[in-house]
């Protein structure tokens, strides 16, 4: 008798605690599907969510972004590390496509193909396109870089193993190892002019206004008014990255 | 009866125990205080991010002690582009006041880096002229106001 | 370093071809990240073969059994080495086990190098040598007597139910290692295969891939392994065992051939978006390491020697020298495979449009005495093993 009694508290006892166990198992599977995937999530709906725009058609190739860039951000100098960079396209009338980028357009561009053999051309500017579904931040291994709650991937420098992964796993060829620091570096989106409430370096300077940044939750922003009336298109769209950074009038030529 | 358990697994077992607890005493005091705070990183890294000198100090920053310089731009083509498009960063300058802590391009290339002709440019973006024919022995400066370049000078 | 490294860099940027993205010149996985996949490669292969023996129980290979957990051992602890000195910060490298981030590749392999070193290689040794250390133990004197005591952990049991534990318990590990070795390489080849950014890595039989070729080079490194211990020793080579490994060698061989030939077929049909760029990059720049070093120096040659061997007996003498060839030449091609992978992914720019180049340096933390060192290590550490734990003076089971 006593012993049915234990017996089936003992029983109880278990259903309850395997039911709890199962339950927190199942949600916290459900609640992180980032277990595999990384996909951040804007938490705290106070702070805004960073997008940004370049306008193909404005860009003229000045290469005033890839300069203020480095200068901002005191990259070295050398044309092997680049946050931010243009690339000139040129589509030649036998359907060849000619890329180029001298120091990273920075000193410019001088046209290398002459008119009469170009279909068309125009200009790309690179830079971050901070991914909501980042893969360089799926692959760190240790947490050194991540997106920050404005949805700016950013790095840290004081964590960074620099096992270069990351740079392996940016499609947009992005990253790169600091040569001095010798820690993963890529763009911040000048992620300290943001908080004191300056435009990014690149922006500041653009003189065509080609470039746009702006807080995708915001419906009445200027990008989300632009993004309304534009088609724009993301890079690599097929790898699902979840790209933030919004072209006008890309090419299909542009990788 | 007694259930046998072989020496060999109690004292793995005991070995086990003791590396798991060691590197779970290590990793208490190795994992950074901030750890986790916002997501799987150093939130602290935030401060750190937030940390580094501006350089470019915004048009704004100009526009308070130019405010001739303003006037001139805002009538003419030139008034969308920010002082430090041309003059480079101007935090140095803010600060101290100094003219040498700023730019002054002169010269044919610099302005070619926007007004030369490419086939890349879009004619509605901007003016082009080919640097190769256009008045080839003169400064530029020497007929344009860069804040007001439709204004001729004599 | 500086000034160094940029020179470096100028040179590459002479020698790249058509557009690569400026970040590119700078090619971040060198020689010791193709290393560090064969190494890891090795052991798995050598213990797979181990656990052939015991769990299927193919008697003929009982002379290797030892040799080949040895060496997985030797080789196993020094897995890691080539990747904590590639790291920039390799002071930082236990951040990789406090904090591992549960999405990257990177960081779980950690806790699956540390499962398959502690749980189950350890243990699957020890309990296979524990009998015989508490014998040596009580044999020798001084420090030795004193190794072998703290060897046993202090477990001087040998009454027979003890061993009949020791045996049992190392069959269950055994089973367990299995999936283990299965899983330690299949995640090597996941950590390249789950790159989506690189289509020369990401494919989904990469992980299925490096596990065939691991166990293709591994059983090589046996035999070779095998040969030159009975050289040193100065013992008769068992044909049959050489003969046994030939065979598994010849049949895993057919498999890895087999995959990695519908993977190429794959990704020509497809031709997808990158194909141009493969297609370039495959017959320039990996045109030696890929059809001469892998293809016809390190898979077909070995293959029709092992497929003769099944059907031909040749005499003795030829037979061993045909099957040192063998496994020296397939331990070329499976590095050659590595090469390719780690190498080759990156010669070429994810924009698809350009080449970058890759000057193998030879000093310096990752230049090739570097590489070479992480590999003559886990020889000199198998040496030290053997000696320590020889396979041939162990105390003879009793069934």
């Amino acid at each position: 008798m006593e012993n049915e009694k234990v017996k089936s508290s003992r029983r109880k006892f278990l259903k309850s605690a395997a039911t709890l166990a199962g339950a927190t198992i199942g949600y916290t599977w459900l609640k992180s599907s980032q277990f595999l995937l990384y996909g951040a999530e804007p938490e705290d709906k106070t702070l805004p969510w960073y997008g940004i725009v370049i306008d193909i058609e404005k860009c003229i190739g000045c290469g005033s972004c890839a300069k203020a860039c480095k200068l901002e951000n005191d990259v070295p100098k050398e044309p092997f590390f680049f946050r931010n960079w243009v690339e000139q396209y040129t589509v030649k009338n036998d359907g060849s496509v000619i890329i180029v980028s001298p120091n990273g357009g920075m000193d410019g561009f001088e046209q290398t193909v002459p008119d009469a053999e170009t279909f068309k051309s125009f200009f790309v500017p690179k830079m971050c396109n901070h991914c909501a579904k980042s893969p360089c931040i799926q692959v760190c291994p240790v947490g050194a870089t991540y997106d920050s709650p404005e949805g700016v991937v950013l790095v840290d420098e004081k964590y960074c193993i620099g096992c270069r992964y990351c740079v392996q796993a940016c499609p947009y060829g992005c990253r790169f190892i600091h040569p001095v620091k010798k820690v993963a570096n890529k763009c911040t989106l000048c992620y300290h002019r943001l908080k004191k409430n300056l435009a990014p370096a690149c922006m500041e300077v653009c003189p065509t206004g080609a470039r746009m940044y702006g807080n995708l939750r915001d419906k009445h922003s200027e990008l989300v008014k632009f993004l309304k009336e534009h088609t724009t298109q993301v890079l690599r769209p097929h790898l699902n990255t979840g790209s933030k950074l919004y072209y006008n009038a890309l090419s299909s030529e542009v990788r | 009866m007694k259930f046998y358990i072989p020496p060999q697994l109690t004292r793995l077992a005991i070995a086990f125990a003791i590396f798991i607890s060691l590197f779970l005493v290590l990793r208490h005091f190795l994992v950074p205080d901030t750890f986790g705070e916002y997501g799987h990183y150093r939130g602290a890294s935030l401060i750190d991010n937030a940390l580094p000198e501006i350089h470019y100090a915004g048009q704004q920053a100009c526009f308070d002690c130019h405010q001739d310089i303003e006037d001139l731009k805002k009538q003419d083509v030139h008034n969308d582009i920010h002082c430090e498009t041309c003059h480079g960063p101007g935090q140095k300058h803010v600060l101290s006041g100094e003219a040498a802590d700023i730019l002054k391009p002169t010269g044919r290339e610099f302005c070619g880096r926007c007004h030369s002709t490419n086939a890349a440019k879009q004619i509605s973006a901007v003016f082009q002229i080919d640097l190769k024919k256009h008045n080839v022995n003169r400064n530029c400066l020497e007929c344009h106001n860069p804040h007001q370049p439709w204004k001729m000078k004599k | 370093m500086e000034p160094h490294h940029y020179q470096h860099l100028y040179d590459i940027l002479t020698h790249a071809q058509g557009y690569i993205f400026p970040n590119e010149i700078d090619l971040q996985w060198g020689i010791l990240i193709v290393v560090y996949p064969f190494i890891t490669g090795l052991v798995a292969g050598a213990f797979i073969l181990a656990s052939l023996e015991r769990v299927f129980k193919v008697k003929v290979l009982k002379p290797t059994y030892q040799i080949a957990l040895l060496t997985a051992l030797s080789f196993l602890l020094v897995a890691t080495m080539p990747l904590i000195s590639h790291l920039s910060q390799p002071q930082r490298a236990y951040e990789i086990l406090i904090t591992p981030h549960s999405t990257s590749a990177m960081a779980i392999f950690g806790f699956v190098y540390l499962w398959y070193l502690m749980v189950v290689l350890l243990l699957e040794i020890w309990f296979d040598y524990r009998p015989s250390m508490v014998v040596w133990s009580n044999e020798k004197k001084g420090v030795m007597r004193l190794v072998y005591r703290i060897l046993t952990l202090g477990v001087n049991d040998v009454s027979p139910r003890a061993l009949k534990w020791d045996r049992k318990l190392g069959y269950i590990i055994t089973v367990v290692g299995i999936p283990s070795a299965f899983i330690l390489h299949g995640y090597v080849g996941f950590i390249f295969g789950s790159i989506k950014a690189n289509p020369w890595w990401s494919t989904p039989l990469m992980p299925i891939i490096f596990l065939f070729s691991a166990m293709v080079s591994g059983i090589a490194l046996v035999m070779l392994v095998y040969m030159i211990i009975s050289y040193f020793r100065k013992t008769v080579i068992d044909l049959n065992v050489l003969d046994t490994i030939g065979k598994y060698l010849f049949f895993v061989l057919i498999l890895d051939f087999t995959l990695e030939g519908l993977d190429q077929i794959q990704r020509i049909y497809e031709a997808e978006e990158s194909f141009e760029i493969i297609k370039l990059l495959v017959s320039g720049k990996l045109y030696l390491t890929l059809f001469v070093a892998q293809g016809l120096v390190g898979t077909l040659i070995p293959l029709i020697t092992l497929a003769f061997l099944q059907f031909y007996k040749h005499k003795i003498k030829v037979r061993k020298s045909m099957y040192l060839i063998v496994s020296i030449l397939v331990l070329i091609g499976v590095y050659s495979m590595r090469w390719n992978v780690v190498i080759g992914g990156q010669l070429f720019s994810k924009s698809f449009s350009g080449f970058t180049s890759f000057k193998l340096g030879l000093i310096g933390l990752d230049g090739s005495l570097m590489a070479a060192f992480w590999l003559i290590l886990p020889i000199g550490i198998l040496t030290f093993l053997l000696w320590l734990l020889p396979p041939w003076k162990m105390v003879p089971e009793e069934e």
